[in-house]
């Protein structure tokens, strides 16, 4: 058994040669992350928008992508342009193309979360703030979203571990991300320590980021609702 | 004069005709109280005269300006005008509870009318010592018994100066020891003629506090007058019924 064959001095290695696949899940992440919560409240509105066409097309969207493999759907965003329009993509495009799937996937995920709080949403707070004289717009900004961001918080933050783990089915099209730079360290040295380091660094991100959304949901506690 | 004047509203829920043929002039400086049986259309007559239900027929005017008529509302202008008349205090407060106490009543008066912030907190705080809250401006609603909350949330109405303020049902989310704090703020503001229409459940107490009772049943008025004409010598079978539950 050769599972174990690289040595205590080789680590730092497997390190360095894991480090830019690491930097590409934080970036995957991160831009996910940034990315897909404002486009999903822009999503959502679309969701609850009383023209039906938009309802209904908002609506396809959401549950096409809930419905299908986040794999399927970074391939499509892959190989689409060039099986479907016959447009020549470059090898650079993989990264770009992983993250607009991403991001589109995880908007439709953060649309549905954002519609549970807003509509879980008394009538009341939407009328104290309209015989006020509040416009549409100062409501849901001053009164409606920061209680909805209280409410939801929580979702985002099991969706935002969900994301973690997910940024390794950025392999599917070959971009080097920590689970594929494991994989071909691992292949090459027959060891199984690349996947033992990937394992603690997906565990430290992911504990990482409970730790950081749990501080934001305390910022929360200051009132009850 | 005549601040609020309200002729021939109707309102239907698809089949529930609610309210059928209401007429009312609310003067200034009146305290109107509204009384009648639950579902006669009480809630539903303030909330049309405060827009947040549509009504379907009628006139009502605020002032001398038209907010709807033969079914048609005022434009957009016009109705940001009506607006700032009137002021509504929520049977179950309605508080924003992510704002301080403070920020729950200036919120209103700078976001809307414009107020600088320093004149909307002194402002605030007045109301807040008149209302034997100023202590609790930095406290968030959920820390304040309800008797202090629907303090607030009259407090926070009468921030922007309403010409008429609406009461639905104040005090019956609250426990009976409560509700003794809630009526006596609203004696104080009679006393300093400000302009309110009441729909309560509290009979002695309309009696005491109003100038004037309205008896709705079945969506219309029914009876209406001197408060303690009203009270103390009912016309209708329909209002004395309504009143010899309250005296048993
Ligand atoms: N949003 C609504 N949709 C449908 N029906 C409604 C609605 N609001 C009120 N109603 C109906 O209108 C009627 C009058 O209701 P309203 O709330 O005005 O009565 P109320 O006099 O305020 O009664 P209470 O003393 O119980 O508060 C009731 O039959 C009620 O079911
Ligand atoms: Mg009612």
């Amino acid at each position: 058994m050769n599972f174990l064959a690289i040595t205590m001095e080789e680590l730092p290695s497997v390190f360095m040669r894991l480090g830019e696949g690491m930097l590409t899940t934080f970036q995957i992440f991160f831009l996910t992350f940034v990315l897909s919560l404002p486009l999903g409240l822009i999503v959502a509105f679309g969701r609850m928008s009383k023209n039906a066409i938009i309802r209904n097309i908002t609506k396809l969207y959401i549950s096409v992508m809930r419905g299908t493999p986040l794999m399927l759907q970074i391939i499509v965003v892959f190989f689409g342009p060039n099986l479907i329009f016959g447009l020549s993509v470059s090898t650079n495009y993989r990264l770009p193309a992983t993250i607009i799937a991403f991001v589109i996937n995880y908007a439709a995920y953060f649309a549905e979360i954002y519609r549970g709080g807003i509509e879980s949403m008394e009538k009341g707070q939407y009328e104290a703030a309209d015989i006020l004289g509040f416009s549409k717009s100062q409501t849901f900004i001053r009164i409606i979203l920061p209680q909805v961001i209280k409410r939801v918080l929580p979702s985002i933050t099991n969706e935002a571990i969900t994301l973690v783990k997910d940024t390794s089915l950025a392999f599917t099209i070959s971009v080097t991300e920590m689970f594929t730079a494991a994989e071909r360290i691992a292949a090459a040295e027959t060891s199984m320590v690349p996947y033992a380091v990937a394992a603690v660094f997906y565990y430290v991100f992911n504990y990482a980021v409970a730790f950081a959304m749990e501080r934001i949901e305390k910022s929360f506690n200051y009132y009850k609702s | 004069m005549s601040i609020l004047e309200i002729k021939h509203l109707t309102k239907s829920f698809g089949e529930n005709e609610v309210l059928k043929d209401i007429n009312m002039t609310v003067n200034r400086g009146q305290v109107v109280s509204v009384i009648g049986p639950s579902g006669s259309g009480k809630s539903t007559l303030l909330r049309c005269a405060t827009t947040l239900e549509k009504a379907d027929g009628g006139e009502i005017s605020y002032d001398g300006i038209t907010m709807i008529k033969d079914g048609k509302y005022a434009d957009k202008n016009a109705m940001k005008k009506i607006k700032q008349k009137f002021g509504l205090v929520f049977q179950s407060f309605n508080l924003f509870p992510h704002m301080s106490i403070l920020r729950n009543i200036t919120e209103a008066p700078v976001c809307v009318l414009g107020m600088k912030k320093e004149q909307a907190e002194k402002e605030a705080m007045e109301l807040l010592e008149k209302m034997g809250l100023g202590d609790k401006a930095d406290s968030y609603p959920f820390q304040l018994s309800g008797g202090q909350q629907q303090r607030v949330s009259i407090a926070r109405a009468l921030a922007m100066h309403p010409d008429v303020l609406f009461f639905d049902e104040p005090t019956s989310a609250l426990d009976p020891e409560l509700t003794g704090e809630i009526l006596k703020v609203i004696r104080e503001l009679a006393e300093e003629k400000m302009t309110m229409v009441i729909v309560t459940h509290e009979i002695v107490f309309a009696r005491e506090v109003s100038d004037y009772v309205v008896f709705m049943d079945n969506g219309y008025i029914v009876e209406e007058g001197d408060a303690h004409k009203v009270i103390n010598n009912p016309q209708s079978d329909r209002l004395q019924l309504f009143l010899s539950k309250f005296n048993q």
